[in-house]
C-alpha cells in the first residue's frame, strides 16, 4: 500500500525556538515565548507527516524552524543526512533547493508585481546557471505539472482564484526539485472542492517525484485523507504521533481525544446530539508554562502527578508515541507513590 | 420573476436584503458578482452562508454594509432593511453609526484587516471609545474581557502586543473581539474560524450561541466548512455564481438537497469516520465568469442534469415548501406560478 522505505529523510531532536521578551524601558529581556520546546520527530523518506494542534501551539514556527528560516534557540535539524540546526544562513543557500514552503496565504506571499512566469522563474534565477530558454521549458513543465494553463504564464496573481494562487505557490516550490515540502495549512483558506483539487495535486506531485511532505493543518478530517501518520502539538510541544489509523480509531493522549471529539460533523443530525469533550480552563501562555505537564490545567483526565512532573515522550507501542502520564511505562508505580 | 420568496408569517427579521445587485467596473466590461440576492435574518437566528469561492458571499456582505469603494464597486440596485432604515440610502456617517456599533463584522482575513502599527488593545479599544463613549480605564478593561471572552490566554499582557506577534489564530480572535465589542444586534462573520483549530472553533461557536440566547444576537456565517453549519446554522443559504441557489432549513438542507451544486458540494467533503476515501471527489468544470447579468443557469455546464431550458433561461428560487427554495427547473416540487 504505502511504498515508504522506512528511512528518515528529516530528523529533528530536541527542537526549541523561543520568542524572547523584552519589556520596561530599557527594553531588557524578561522572558520567552517557548513557541517550541524540546520537539523531536522523524519524516519518513516518501511519506506525509500531518502536524495538527491548537491555535498557538507553535505548528508554524515549528515548520519554519525545520527549514531554519528562523535561527533557532536549540536542537538539532537533519535533512537528508545533514545536520542544519546550526549550520550559517550562507551555508544553508546551498541546501535551500532541497526544502521549499508552500505558505498558508497565497494572496500574501506572492509578490503582485511579477508575472506568475517571473514568480515561478525566480527560485531558478536564483539557485541555478540554466540558460534562459531551458529556464522557460523548466517554467512551463511546472505550469503543467500543477495544472495551469501555460497561455496565464504572463498573467499577474490577482487575475488568477484563490486555488489557482496556490498552486503558483506550489509551482514554485518545486522548480528546485526538492525533496522535502513543508505545507502550511495550504489549504485553509479555499473552498471545499478546490481544496480536493489541491491536495489532489499534492498527492499525485507525491507520488511522481517521490515528495515528502510536512503538511500544517487544524483541519483533521483533511489530514485523515492526506497524512500517513500524524504529530499533535500541545502547547510548543508534541503530545502524541502515531500512525493515521491508530490515531482517529483510537487517541491515547486525552488532548488528542478532545480534539477529535470536537471536529465538526457535516451531518446536522449528528452534529447536535454529539458528546463532546469541551475543555475547561484557559490554554496557558506559551511565555509561562504550567508545572508539570503543559495539559495538566484543561485535562479531564489529570493526576496529582501531572501537576508536579513533565511526563516523558516515549514510544508505548511499536510506532506510537505519547508524552502522559497515563501512559508512563517506567517509574509512574514510584512517582504516583509519592501522592497517594 | 424576482426571486426570494419568503416564508409566509415568519416574524419581523432584523435585517431584510431584497434584489442586491453589484457589479465591479474592469478593464474590458463588467463582472456582476451579486445578482438579485435576497434573503433576511431573524433575532436570535444563525444563517449559514455557503458557496464556492467567487460565488459572491463576500461582496454581497460588504455591499450591504457599504464597504465596497466605488469606483470599481457598484450597487445598483435592491434594499437593505436593517432598525427601519434603508442602508443603500442612508448617510455615510448614518451608515458609520450603525457599522461596527449595532452591526458588528469579521472581514475574511485577519492577517491584513488588522493594522500593522497598532497594539492589539488599541484596535479593540477603538470601536468601544467611538460607538459606546467610554474613557480609556473603562475601553481597556473592557478589552480585557473581550481577549479572554475569545480565549487569548494572558490577556492583559498580550493588549500591548502588535499583530505580528500573534498566531494566525489568535489575529482571528481579535477581529472577533473587536466585532463583538459594541454588543451587536447584527454580526456578520465571513469565515471567522477557518484559521482556527477545532477546540478553539468550539469554543467561538459556544459563545456564539450564548450571545444570541443571552442578548438575541443575530449571525451570518460565511464558511466553506460545512460540518460548522451543520453544527450550528438554523438556516443555510446556498450561493453559486453570485446568486442564492437554494435555501432551506439546516436539516432539510443536507437530509433533502435540491439544487444539483449543493448535492455536488455536499459529496466533496472528506469525513473525519468511516470509509476513507482514496481519492477526493472535486467538482468538474470551471466557474461560470460572470461578465453579464445572467440569462442562463450559471451552474448548467457543470450540471449533469441540465436539460434545454437550463440554457435560455435563469431559473427562479422556487417554493419548494416548508421554508425551502431552490432556482432549479428541475427541482422536486418546482411548479411554474
Ligand atoms: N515573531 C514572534 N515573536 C513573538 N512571539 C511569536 C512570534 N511568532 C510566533 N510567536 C508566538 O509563538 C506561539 C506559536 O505561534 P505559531 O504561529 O507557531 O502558532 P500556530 O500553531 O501556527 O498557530 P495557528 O494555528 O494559529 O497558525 C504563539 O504564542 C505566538 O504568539
Ligand atoms: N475589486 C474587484 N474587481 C473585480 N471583480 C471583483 C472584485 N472583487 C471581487 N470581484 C469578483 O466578484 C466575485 C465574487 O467575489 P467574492 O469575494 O464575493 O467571492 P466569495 O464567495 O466570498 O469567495 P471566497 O469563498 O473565495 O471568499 C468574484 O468573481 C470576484 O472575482
Ligand atoms: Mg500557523
Ligand atoms: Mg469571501
Amino acid at each position: 500500500m504505502l511504498d515508504q522505505t522506512n528511512t528518515a529523510l528529516v530528523r529533528v531532536r530536541d527542537l526549541q525556538m523561543h520568542f524572547p521578551i523584552y519589556s520596561g524601558l530599557l527594553r531588557r529581556q524578561t522572558g520567552a515565548v517557548k513557541a517550541v520546546d524540546s520537539v523531536s520527530f522523524d519524516v519518513m523518506q516518501g511519506e506525509t507527516l500531518g502536524l495538527v494542534g491548537e491555535s498557538g501551539c507553535g505548528k508554524s514556527t515549528c515548520g519554519r524552524a525545520i527549514l531554519r528560516l528562523y535561527d533557532i534557540t536549540g536542537g538539532e535539524v537533519t535533512i537528508d543526512g545533514t545536520d542544519i540546526g546550526q549550520m550559517s544562513q550562507s551555508d544553508l543557500r546551498t541546501k535551500r533547493p532541497t526544502m521549499q514552503m508552500v505558505f498558508q496565504d497565497p494572496q500574501a506571499s506572492l509578490n503582485p508585481r511579477m508575472t506568475v512566469e517571473a514568480i515561478i522563474r525566480e527560485p531558478l534565477d536564483e539557485h541555478t546557471k540554466l540558460s534562459a530558454a531551458e529556464k522557460e521549458a523548466k517554467v512551463g513543465e511546472l505550469m503543467d505539472a500543477v495544472g495551469l494553463n501555460r497561455r496565464f504564464a504572463k498573467r499577474y496573481p490577482h487575475a488568477f482564484s484563490g486555488g489557482q494562487r496556490q498552486r503558483i505557490g506550489i509551482a514554485r516550490a518545486l522548480a528546485l526539485n526538492p525533496k522535502f515540502i513543508v505545507c502550511d495549512e495550504p489549504i485553509a483558506a479555499l473552498d471545499v472542492s478546490i481544496q480536493a483539487q489541491v491536495v489532489n495535486l499534492l498527492e499525485d506531485l507525491q507520488e511522481k517525484y517521490g515528495l515528502t511532505y510536512l503538511f500544517i493543518s487544524h483541519d483533521l478530517s483533511m489530514v485523515r485523507h492526506i497524512a500517513t501518520r500524524i504529530a499533535v502539538m500541545y502547547l510548543g510541544k508534541i503530545v502524541e504521533l502515531a500512525p493515521r489509523a491508530e490515531l482517529y480509531s483510537d487517541p491515547l493522549h486525552p488532548y488528542t481525544k478532545a480534539l477529535l471529539s470536537a471536529v465538526p460533523e457535516p451531518d446536522p443530525a449528528i452534529a447536535q446530539t454529539r458528546e463532546r469533550i469541551v475543555l475547561q480552563g484557559d490554554v496557558p501562555s506559551p511565555a509561562n508554562p504550567p508545572k508539570g505537564c503543559n495539559f495538566c490545567t484543561r485535562c479531564p483526565a489529570v493526576m496529582p502527578v501531572c501537576k508536579d512532573i513533565e511526563p516523558t515522550y516515549q514510544e508505548v507501542t511499536p510506532g506510537r508515541f505519547v508524552a502522559c502520564h497515563l501512559f508512563e511505562t517506567t517509574g509512574t508505580a514510584e512517582k504516583t507513590a509519592g501522592y497517594i | 420573476m424576482p426571486d426570494g420568496a419568503l416564508q409566509p408569517g415568519s416574524a419581523d427579521p432584523v435585517l431584510d436584503v431584497r434584489g442586491l445587485k453589484t457589479v465591479f467596473k474592469v478593464r474590458g466590461g463588467e463582472v456582476h458578482a451579486v445578482n438579485n440576492v435576497s434573503f433576511d435574518l431573524r433575532a436570535g437566528e444563525l444563517l449559514g452562508v455557503v458557496g464556492e469561492s467567487g460565488s459572491g458571499k463576500s461582496v454581497t456582505m460588504m455591499s450591504l454594509l457599504g464597504l465596497l469603494p466605488s469606483p470599481p464597486a457598484d450597487v445598483r440596485g435592491g434594499s437593505v432593511r436593517f432598525e427601519g432604515q434603508d442602508l443603500l440610502h442612508i448617510t455615510p456617517e448614518q451608515l458609520r453609526a450603525v457599522r461596527g456599533g449595532r452591526i458588528g463584522f469579521v472581514f475574511q482575513d485577519p492577517m491584513t484587516s488588522l493594522n500593522p502599527v497598532f497594539t492589539v488593545g488599541y484596535q479593540i479599544m477603538e470601536p468601544l471609545r467611538a460607538h459606546m463613549g467610554l474613557n480609556k480605564n473603562a475601553a481597556r478593561a473592557r478589552a480585557q474581557e473581550l481577549l479572554e471572552l475569545v480565549g487569548i490566554p494572558g490577556a492583559a499582557q498580550r493588549l500591548d502586543d502588535y499583530p505580528h506577534q500573534f498566531s494566525g489564530g489568535m489575529r482571528q480572535r481579535v477581529m472577533i473581539a473587536i466585532a463583538l465589542a459594541c454588543d451587536p444586534k447584527v454580526l456578520i462573520a465571513d469565515e471567522p474560524t477557518t484559521a482556527l483549530d477545532v477546540t478553539i472553533q468550539a469554543q467561538i461557536i459556544e459563545l456564539m450561541k450564548e450571545l444570541r440566547d443571552k442578548l438575541g444576537m443575530a449571525v451570518i456565517w460565511i464558511t466553506h466548512d460545512l460540518g460548522v453549519i451543520a453544527g450550528i446554522a438554523d438556516r443555510v443559504l446556498v450561493m453559486y455564481g453570485g446568486q442564492v441557489v437554494e435555501h432551506a432549513p439546516v436539516q432539510e438542507l443536507f437530509r433533502n438537497p435540491q439544487h444539483p451544486y449543493t448535492r455536488a458540494l455536499l459529496t466533496t467533503i472528506p469525513k473525519i469516520s468511516g470509509e476513507r476515501a482514496r481519492r477526493l471527489t472535486v467538482i468538474q468544470g470551471q466557474p461560470p465568469i460572470l461578465g453579464d447579468a445572467p440569462t442562463a443557469c450559471p451552474f448548467r455546464d457543470r450540471c449533469d442534469v441540465a436539460i434545454a431550458r437550463c440554457a435560455t433561461e435563469n431559473p427562479p428560487r422556487y417554493d419548494l415548501g416548508g421554508g425551502h427554495d431552490a432556482a432549479c427547473f428541475v427541482a422536486k416540487g418546482a411548479v411554474d406560478a
